[in-house]
C-alpha cells in the first residue's frame, strides 16, 4: 500500500491465556476509510482498540507484535497515552456523551491541555459541530445538556468532540448500529467528508455500509485476518472461500 | 347454570391470595404512616406548648441566650432562649462534615477507581465496621483520647465544639463514604472511556467527568452526613461539655440540641414549662431532620439525568 500512516506488524492479544489476535498485519494510509468487517467475537474491535490502546484498560491482557503510527512504535514503554489517544480518536458504539451541555463536550477534550481562550474555543466548537454535520441543529441549544439529544445527534456531537482534539486517525466502533437508518446515513455522508483529511478505520457489521463508503476492507473470522484489500475486490471477486461464504451469507 | 360460568363467575384462590396480599401492605403502610403522623403531632403539640400554654415567645426562643426555662424573665415569660444549642448544633454539625467530606471523598474515589478487589473489600470491611460501631464508644473514646488531645495542642478545657465535631467525623466517614461509593460506581464506565480516548489522564478523568457526573449523589451524601451528625446525641454529650451557654469559640464548654435534651428529660415532670422547653428542641430536631430530607428529595431531582 502506499503511504503507510499506521501500520501493524504480526500483532497478537491475549486475554489471560486466550488468543484473541493471531497474528494481524495491516497498514493504513494517511487518508480514506477503512473497513473492518466480520462476525460479531472475530476479533475485529479488539484489533480496534489495540489502535489507540484502549486494551491497556483491561486487566490481563497481553500484546505483542509491531503498531507504528507515522513511524513511532506506539508500544514503546515510553509511549505517551495521553498523546497517542489524541492523534487516534475513537468513536464508540453507543452515542456515549458525556452529562454536560453540548459546547461543553466538544470543548472538554480541549480543555484537557490547559486554559484556553474563549474565542479559540468557541471557534473551534463551532467548526468542529459543522465538519459532522450537526451544527444546524444544535447551534441555537449549545446549553443544553447533550443527552437531551436523539441518539443520532449525540454521536454526531461525540464525533465532533473528537474531530475538536485535531487527531490523524479516527477509530469507529459500529458507530451507526445503535441508530435508525436516517441518522446512519447522515453519518455515512459525513464520514465521506472526512475521508479527505482523515484516516478513518470503521468495525462494522453492516457489510452495505462497508461497500458504500470504504475504499478499503479487511475480513477477520475468529482472531485472524482473512483478507485485505480495496473493497470493490473484496466484495465482488474474494480471493478467499470464508470471506465469499461470509459476504454471501452463508455464516456469521 | 353451566360449570365454566360459574368457574369464571367465582373468585379463583389465586385472586384471594392476591387480594389478601393487597391488604396485608396497604395495612403495613397505613400503620407506619399513622406512627409517623402521630410522633409528630406528639412532638408538636407538646413542643408548641411551651409557646400556647406557657407563653414563651418564639422569638426568644429562636434569637435569645438565656435557657432556664424554669425561672421566669422580667417581662413575665419563661426564659426559653434555645439559640446556644442551636448554634452548637450546627457548629458540630458543619465542622463535622467539612472535616470529613475530603477524607470521604478520597477513600471513596480511592475504592472505587485505583484499588484491587482486595483493597476494595478490606476499605468496604473497614467502614462497615464504622458504622456498627455503638456511640456510646466513639462518645468514651471521645472522652479518653479526643477531649485531653484538643486540651493539650488547642488549649481550654477541652470540651466543646471542636471536640464534638471530631468524634462527629469519624461517626459520619462512613454514612459519607458509602453513599459517595455508591453514587461513584453509578457513573456509567463509558463516560470514563470516552474521556481516556480523548486523551484525558486518569486523574483528569476522574475529576472532570467522574466526579462530575456523580456531584449530586456526593451532595446527597454529604447531607445524609449532616442528619446524621445533627441528631448523634450520646457520643456529643460526652464531649461537648453541656454548658447550655452561647459558644465562643470552638474551645469553651457549650451544648447541642440533642445533648440537652438527653441530660435534661429525664430530671423533668411531664407538663411542666421545664419539660415543654425540651419538647419544644425535639420539634426542632426533627423539622430540621424533615428539612434535611427535602433537601435530599430535591438534590436528586434536579441532578436526574
Amino acid at each position: 500500500m502506499v503511504n503507510e500512516y499506521l501500520t501493524t506488524k504480526d500483532v497478537h492479544l491475549f486475554y489471560g491465556q486466550k488468543e484473541a489476535l493471531k497474528g494481524i498485519n495491516l497498514a493504513f494510509p494517511q487518508t480514506g476509510i477503512h473497513a473492518l468487517i466480520g462476525p460479531s467475537g472475530c476479533g475485529k474491535s479488539t484489533y480496534l482498540r489495540c489502535l489507540n490502546r484502549m486494551n491497556d484498560l483491561i486487566p490481563s491482557v497481553k500484546i505483542t507484535g509491531e503498531i507504528e503510527l507515522d513511524g513511532v512504535d506506539i508500544y514503546q514503554p515510553k509511549t505517551d497515552t495521553v498523546e497517542l489517544r489524541r492523534q487516534v480518536g475513537m468513536v464508540f458504539q453507543q452515542p456515549n456523551p458525556f452529562p454536560f451541555s453540548i459546547y461543553e463536550n466538544v470543548a472538554y477534550g480541549l480543555k484537557l491541555s490547559g486554559r484556553q481562550s474563549k474565542e479559540f474555543l468557541d471557534e473551534r466548537v463551532e467548526q468542529s459541530l459543522k465538519q459532522a454535520a450537526v451544527w444546524e441543529e444544535v447551534k441555537d441549544q449549545l446549553g443544553d445538556s447533550a443527552l437531551s439529544l436523539s441518539g443520532g445527534q449525540q454521536q454526531r456531537v461525540c464525533i465532533a468532540r473528537v474531530l475538536a482534539v485535531q487527531p490523524s486517525v479516527i477509530l469507529l466502533d459500529e458507530p451507526t448500529s445503535a441508530l435508525d437508518p436516517v441518522s446512519s446515513n447522515l453519518i455515512e455522508e459525513m464520514l465521506l467528508t472526512l475521508r479527505e483529511d482523515y484516516s478513518c478505520i470503521i468495525v462494522t457489521h453492516n457489510l452495505q455500509q462497508a461497500s458504500r463508503i470504504s475504499e478499503t476492507t479487511s475480513f477477520f473470522l475468529n482472531g485472524s485476518l482473512i483478507e485485505s484489500g480495496p473493497t470493490k475486490e473484496i466484495f465482488v471477486e474474494p480471493k478467499k472461500q470464508e470471506t465469499d461464504d461470509y459476504l454471501s451469507g452463508r455464516f456469521g | 347454570m353451566d360449570p365454566i360460568k360459574t368457574k369464571i363467575q367465582t373468585r379463583s384462590k389465586e385472586t384471594r391470595q392476591e387480594i389478601w396480599g393487597q391488604l396485608l401492605s396497604y395495612a403495613a403502610i397505613i400503620l407506619i404512616v399513622a406512627v409517623v403522623c402521630s410522633i409528630f403531632m406528639f412532638v408538636a403539640s407538646k413542643g408548641l406548648a411551651t409557646f400556647t400554654k406557657d407563653h414563651a415567645s418564639l422569638r426568644d426562643f429562636l434569637f435569645t441566650t438565656d435557657w432556664s426555662p424554669t425561672t421566669m424573665g422580667k417581662d413575665g415569660r419563661p426564659l426559653v432562649g434555645a439559640l446556644p444549642m442551636i448554634a452548637g448544633s450546627f457548629g458540630v454539625t458543619v465542622l463535622a462534615v467539612i472535616f470529613a467530606t475530603p477524607f470521604a471523598l478520597g477513600t471513596a474515589l480511592y475504592m472505587t477507581q485505583l484499588a484491587g478487589k482486595h483493597g476494595q473489600k478490606l476499605l468496604q470491611s473497614v467502614t462497615e465496621l464504622l458504622v456498627g460501631i455503638p456511640s456510646v464508644v466513639y462518645g468514651f473514646i471521645g472522652l479518653n483520647v479526643v477531649v485531653p488531645f484538643v486540651r493539650e495542642h488547642f488549649g481550654g478545657s477541652g470540651y466543646g465544639i471542636l471536640s464534638g465535631a471530631f468524634v462527629l467525623f469519624v461517626m459520619v466517614l462512613p454514612t459519607i463514604t458509602s453513599l459517595t461509593v455508591d453514587s461513584l460506581r453509578a457513573v456509567p464506565s463509558h463516560y470514563q472511556a470516552a474521556s481516556l480516548a480523548l486523551g484525558a489522564t486518569e486523574w483528569q478523568t476522574m475529576y472532570k467527568v467522574t466526579l462530575r457526573a456523580a456531584l449530586p449523589g456526593i451532595l446527597t451524601a454529604i447531607v445524609f452526613g449532616m442528619a446524621r451528625a445533627f441528631g448523634e446525641a450520646l457520643a456529643v454529650q460526652m464531649v461537648i461539655g453541656n454548658a447550655t451557654l452561647m459558644p465562643h469559640g470552638l474551645l469553651t464548654a457549650s451544648s447541642t440540641l440533642t445533648s440537652v435534651l438527653t441530660m435534661g428529660i429525664g430530671n423533668t415532670v411531664m407538663g411542666t414549662v421545664g419539660n415543654n422547653a425540651l419538647w419544644s428542641l425535639a420539634l426542632v430536631l426533627l423539622l430540621m431532620s424533615l428539612l434535611f430530607n427535602l433537601v435530599v428529595k430535591w438534590i436528586g431531582r434536579k441532578g436526574r439525568i
